[in-house]
């Protein structure tokens, strides 16, 4: 794989990331509405729980890139947070209710909720954006300009993942519809990278 | 001297131009005076909107939106009489005592100026009013400038109404009557139109428990939740009168009397009522479960409901 397919891959894939993330941050108040209200402490919550587990993720893939950073290892980010947000789908309801009848206070109730069905995944998904930079960086020099531009195309996707949910996605779909499609499109990201790691890994030892 | 050279157009109709000019300035200013010297008594920004209060000559009112384009009032009072109710869907909301007749346990979803538990208390002084009321202003507002009180007979809950109806629920609470009227606001709480939201307040009503809920009569939304309704209590009275963008549905647990049996509780309730400034007799025409809209029109679920959406 030559470095030009490799930084558009890593580019498109930190663009799907981008979307991803708030297209959930978003659904997630649709998903807590109905147990929690949609009170501002609701937005709060979720909000909160999006910006520590996007931190710590941040943190985790930043270190994870030190050793010999790879596309199948950014590959299993994809799937492993495809797979952290089943639960989300299938079991949403009822640990909601569980916690429900556990907390009587909404605002704490809302945040634990956030911490069980969004912590994970998001923070999974945080774990993209350093990594990125790792890929494509090759040296001191442009490495500002790289990490400004995966900014530039994650933070883009962000956008373009909120204004497609809220104007168009939740018109046309439900919810676990949604959410369905985005686990999809996550494996597929993740197996586009990992067949791009195992093209490389040959032709590097050939 | 100069030779004498035709006028120009501005110097031909300048009179008229001005007085035209004058005209149009003056129109858009004369609208606020028609109002009969409106002004505004109260205004602040809470956590879920603005709150504006005022006051003409003739009444009082609350809203939600700083601009005045008519039909944004939430609630209003005539100061002379503020007993009588000033917007038709008080009075249509009040009409649905004919369908059940005494409620004694009474659960209101959002407060406004405090209008519809004031009448209700009137009505039946010795019913319990629970107000679920998410906006802790409103609640303040409605105290401060609309007279309304909390006595040992009406309580105001301030959180959200789907918290409040799924706990008292599981608390095993009834209610006789469910009147949900947060829906005239500019933002729709989508959470409180799905099946699932109406299946919980179904959980509250005993065997003649109702539920009444004052909403829009315009746009996709319209057929959408008439058809939500009826999926979860079977046939609804779609009370929609002309010259006013209000609608209210009426769902009972039971089956829903025919135009005779109305006729015939009529006539107890219309001295009572006239107090509030309507005769209850010109509602009956309109408590009809005839389905007037398009029926396949997708049902809003916790899954599924752009209300807001729907409604633009």
């Amino acid at each position: 794989m030559t470095d030009s397919s490799q930084t558009v891959l890593v580019m498109i894939l930190a663009f799907i990331a981008g979307f991803i993330i708030m297209a959930i941050e978003l659904l997630g108040g649709r998903i807590l509405a109905p147990y929690f209200g949609s009170s501002i402490y609701v937005w709060g919550s979720i909000i909160t729980v999006f910006m520590l587990s996007l931190s710590i993720g941040y943190l985790c893939g930043g270190k994870l890139s030190l050793h010999n950073p790879n596309l199948k290892t950014y590959g299993t980010f994809f799937g492993g947070a495809a797979l952290l947000l089943l639960p989300l789908i299938l079991w949403s309801i009822p640990i909601m209710e569980w916690l429900f009848l556990q907390i009587e206070d909404p605002r704490y109730g809302s945040l634990v909720v956030s911490m069980l069905l969004f912590f994970l995944p998001t923070a999974v998904m945080g774990m993209i954006a350093p990594y990125s930079v790792r890929l494509l960086v090759s040296s001191t020099h442009g490495s500002g300009h790289v990490a400004g531009k995966l900014y530039f195309v994650s933070t883009l996707g962000s956008a373009l993942g909120t204004l497609a949910t809220s104007f168009y996605l939740v018109l046309w779909f439900e919810v676990n519809q949604i959410l369905f499609t985005m686990v999809a499109t996550l494996i597929a990201a993740g197996i586009a990278a990992i067949i791009a790691g195992t093209k490389q890994q040959v032709s590097d030892s050939v | 001297m100069n030779p004498r050279r035709a006028p120009t157009i501005w110097e031909q109709f300048k009179s008229h131009i001005i007085i035209i000019l004058c005209i149009a300035l003056v129109i858009p200013g004369n609208d606020l005076f028609a109002q009969n010297g409106l002004r505004n008594i109260h205004q602040e920004r809470s956590l879920y909107r603005n709150i504006v209060v005022t006051e003409d000559s003739n009444r009082r009112c609350m809203r939600f939106t700083i601009t005045s384009r008519s039909g944004q009032n939430q609630s209003c009072r005539f100061l002379e009489r503020p007993v009588e109710l000033v917007f038709p869907y008080a009075k249509m909301t009040l009409s649905s005592l004919l369908v059940q007749d005494n409620p004694q346990r009474i659960l209101i979803v959002g407060l406004g100026g405090g209008t519809l538990p004031d009448t209700y208390s009137r009505l039946f002084p010795d019913a319990e009013i629970i107000i679920s009321e998410i906006d802790d202003a409103v609640f303040r507002v409605a105290r401060e400038y609309f007279g309304f009180q909390e006595t040992d007979k009406i309580k105001v809950d301030i959180g959200d109404a789907r918290v409040y109806i799924k706990r008292a629920g599981l608390r095993g609470e009834k209610f006789d009557l469910v009147i949900l009227d947060a829906f005239n606001g500019e933002y729709i709480p989508e959470h409180l139109m799905t099946t699932e939201f109406l299946e919980e307040v179904k959980m509250l009503l005993p065997e003649n428990g109702m539920v009444v809920s004052n909403t829009f009569s315009t746009s996709r939304l319209f057929a959408a939740e008439s058809n939500t309704y009826r999926s979860v209590f079977g046939e609804i009275f779609n009370i929609r009168m002309s010259g006013t963008g209000n609608r209210v549905i009426v769902s009972s647990m039971q089956l829903l009397p025919d135009r005779a049996t109305l006729e015939a509780r009529a006539p107890a309730f219309q001295e009572r009522l006239e107090q509030f400034g309507m005769d209850v007799t010109d509602y009956i025409q309109y408590m009809s479960t005839e389905v007037t809209w398009d029926s396949s029109q997708r049902l809003l679920t916790d899954q599924y409901s752009p209300a807001n959406l729907l409604n633009n």
